[in-house]
């Protein structure tokens, strides 16, 4: 799974303090295996956005405001939000675990303050990840991305936690091997 | 330039002499923790996408069945088969099994599993709880989880840390969760976001341990990434004859950093809830007082340890529920039970009509036992109360502290416990 270079889709426009039981409601970690299943219920917990996994089309992009994910530590947020087919999630600022969460599996996100505040429910956005930039074609608007420290921006390439793992492994069994 | 101890416990882990906020370290874990809905996720990518056949050392993984156990339904069953099969095949040394638990973020400190010093991390928003007992401690995903599992090892960004000095001391019926339900009030649900919450200054000292933890353990609503308190003859006294291993404090220097300092007068924090539908929604009770309740709740990680039951039994003493309301108690762990039935409480709360249910967490996550309705409302010793978090996203919660929960128990309206005890008796206030 590697990073896509470029991004485009319709916004979709939430709020700020958007916590992990209103992206995807505790009752659905039982599914915590099934992406697919978590990905119809994204979103559930927003009071009056029950049914909005069911609008969206893949690729598009969700767009927050400020400490996005904040709350729970479950990973089944950003793997939910996925799941609905969303390619990356932008936001004003976002809570540490979610934040953690995303990197680690290598899933997209982006801090633009800017965008979080222009941007509107329905935009066509596109976003050039490499360079930190995303295009409102809607507004005719271009907005900047906060850099992120090199080991997360590395760590995001590579396709996240589980491959950097894998290499750190491999380079054990390697020493072990050669003092054994 | 001195450190703080946040920094100084990353440094260690870390190997290093010194450490600054905002650098990325590689530190050893001293002890980690998952439960039935980490573990399962966190298991799987160890070992079917990580490849690793181990975990770096059993003796310091905790795992424990609290979050939809006893199972809820037949999925939830299957999440604690998979968490079983995997602390066993592990070899997992601090396996806690339904019926000899309870909530994770009490069973470990009160099995003595979370030192000072120590670097910790939990598959649990709420792992911050431990750092009452001096130790750096915060809540992580599946996908860490399952790094540290494999390597014993995970990557951490020094968080700046922000200082919390309590002066004087709590008034009378005030608890330390009034007193931290004020402080995220004042600072907001992201006023510490990524960052650490020390707490410090004179008024801790005449604060027990059990809440402490309940400090700690909201630190996370501010959006921290842990709480810290110093070491003293409280946490001294508390680890006596329970630590699992030897153990090291740490302090902050003198002359350490800080993104902020915040001083609070304690004396003058008043009996407070957070009203819906968020933790920073501070009010005084008297602003709330006389809301209507379907449902009281007492339990969680937060206010469900022996001393927060002590408080509920004292007010609800030879009383009843309001007709109307029902009352739910939750044990937060399975000793605090055994504690509670030797004591006489779960006599206290029958009588009074209460509901008392096995330890776990229950109605707190909207899981199980308890679940909240449309348009229903409840007061919530919890920590949380963003839409939806105990069921319904259009059901109202409030949290108190046990006192309160229990009084408005009684009277069927939010109240101040002086309205049915006139003085807590010494030794539970």
């Amino acid at each position: 799974m590697t990073l896509p270079k470029v991004v485009r889709g319709r916004a979709w426009k939430f709020g700020d303090n958007i916590d992990t039981d209103q992206i995807i409601p505790a009752k659905y970690a039982i599914y915590s295996l099934d992406e697919k299943e978590l990905g119809k219920h994204a979103m559930e917990g927003v009071p009056d956005r029950d049914t909005w996994a069911s609008q969206v089309t893949q690729g598009d992009i969700m767009v927050g405001g400020s400490n996005f994910g904040c709350g729970s530590s479950r990973e089944i947020a950003p793997v939910a939000i996925r799941g609905a087919g969303i390619s990356l999630v932008i936001a004003d600022s976002f809570a540490r675990i979610f934040f953690r969460n995303a990197i680690n599996m290598g899933y997209p996100i982006m801090q633009s303050p800017q965008a979080a505040e222009a941007v509107e429910d329905g935009d066509e956005l596109e976003v050039d990840l490499e360079h930190g930039i995303i295009r409102n074609f809607t507004k005719g608007d271009e907005y900047r991305c906060e850099a992120f420290p090199q080991f997360m921006n590395e760590l995001l390439r590579m396709g996240g936690l589980v491959p950097w793992v894998r290499k750190q492994l491999e380079e054990r069994r390697r020493m072990a091997a050669s003092r054994g | 330039m001195g450190m703080t101890m946040t920094e100084k416990i990353l440094a260690r882990g870390a190997g290093r002499e010194s450490v600054r906020p905002g650098d990325l370290v590689l530190a050893k874990v001293d002890f980690a923790m998952g439960h039935d809905l980490t573990i399962p996720p966190a298991g799987k990518i160890m070992r079917e996408q990580m490849g690793a056949e181990k975990i770096w050392d059993p003796d310091r993984v905790a795992v424990t069945q609290d979050h939809f156990q006893p199972a809820k339904d037949a999925a939830s069953a299957t999440l604690g088969r998979l968490t079983r099969e995997f602390s066993h095949q592990m070899g997992v040394k601090w396996y806690f099994e339904v019926g000899q638990g309870g909530i994770c973020h009490t069973v470990l400190p009160e099995n003595g599993l979370v030192l000072p010093g120590e670097l910790v991390v939990g598959a649990d928003s709420h792992s911050c709880t431990y750092g009452a007992l001096n130790n750096f401690a915060t809540g992580i995903g599946s996908t860490d989880l399952a790094c540290v599992f494999a390597l014993g090892e995970l990557w951490f960004r020094v968080p700046e840390s922000l200082k919390f000095v309590y002066h004087n001391r709590l008034k009378e019926w005030v608890e330390a969760k009034d007193l931290i339900l004020y402080v995220i009030g004042q600072i907001g649900v992201d006023g510490a976001r990524s960052k650490a919450m020390e707490h410090t200054g004179e008024a801790l000292r005449h604060i027990d341990m059990e809440a402490r933890l309940t400090m700690t353990n909201m630190a996370i609503e501010a959006g921290a990434k842990n709480g810290i308190m110093e070491f003293d003859q409280v946490t001294k006294q508390y680890l006596d004859g329970r630590a699992k291993r030897p153990y090291t404090p740490v302090t902050s220097d003198a002359d350490a950093e800080y993104e902020k300092v915040f001083e609070f007068d304690v004396e003058k924090v008043e009996l407070g809830v957070a009203r819906p539908m968020s933790p920073d929604n501070y009010a005084p009770l008297s602003e709330v007082a006389g809301t209507r309740l379907d449902q009281v709740f007492i339990g969680s990680c937060t206010n469900s340890r022996i001393t927060d039951l002590r408080r509920a039994a004292a007010v609800l003493d030879g009383r009843k529920v309001a007709p109307g309301v029902r009352l739910i108690i939750t044990p937060s762990s399975h000793q605090v039970a055994i504690q509670a039935e030797r004591e006489g409480l779960i006599g206290t709360f029958l009588a009074a009509g209460a509901a008392w249910t096995t330890a776990t967490c229950g109605a707190c996550l909207g899981g199980h036992m308890g679940v909240l309705g449309e348009g229903e409302v409840c007061l919530s010793t919890t920590n949380r109360n963003f839409p939806g978090r105990m069921g319904h996203p259009k059901a109202l919660v409030y949290l108190s502290n046990p006192a309160v929960a229990a009084a408005s128990a009684v009277t069927g309206v939010i109240s101040h416990p002086s309205e049915v005890l006139e003085k807590m008796p010494a030794g539970l206030a």
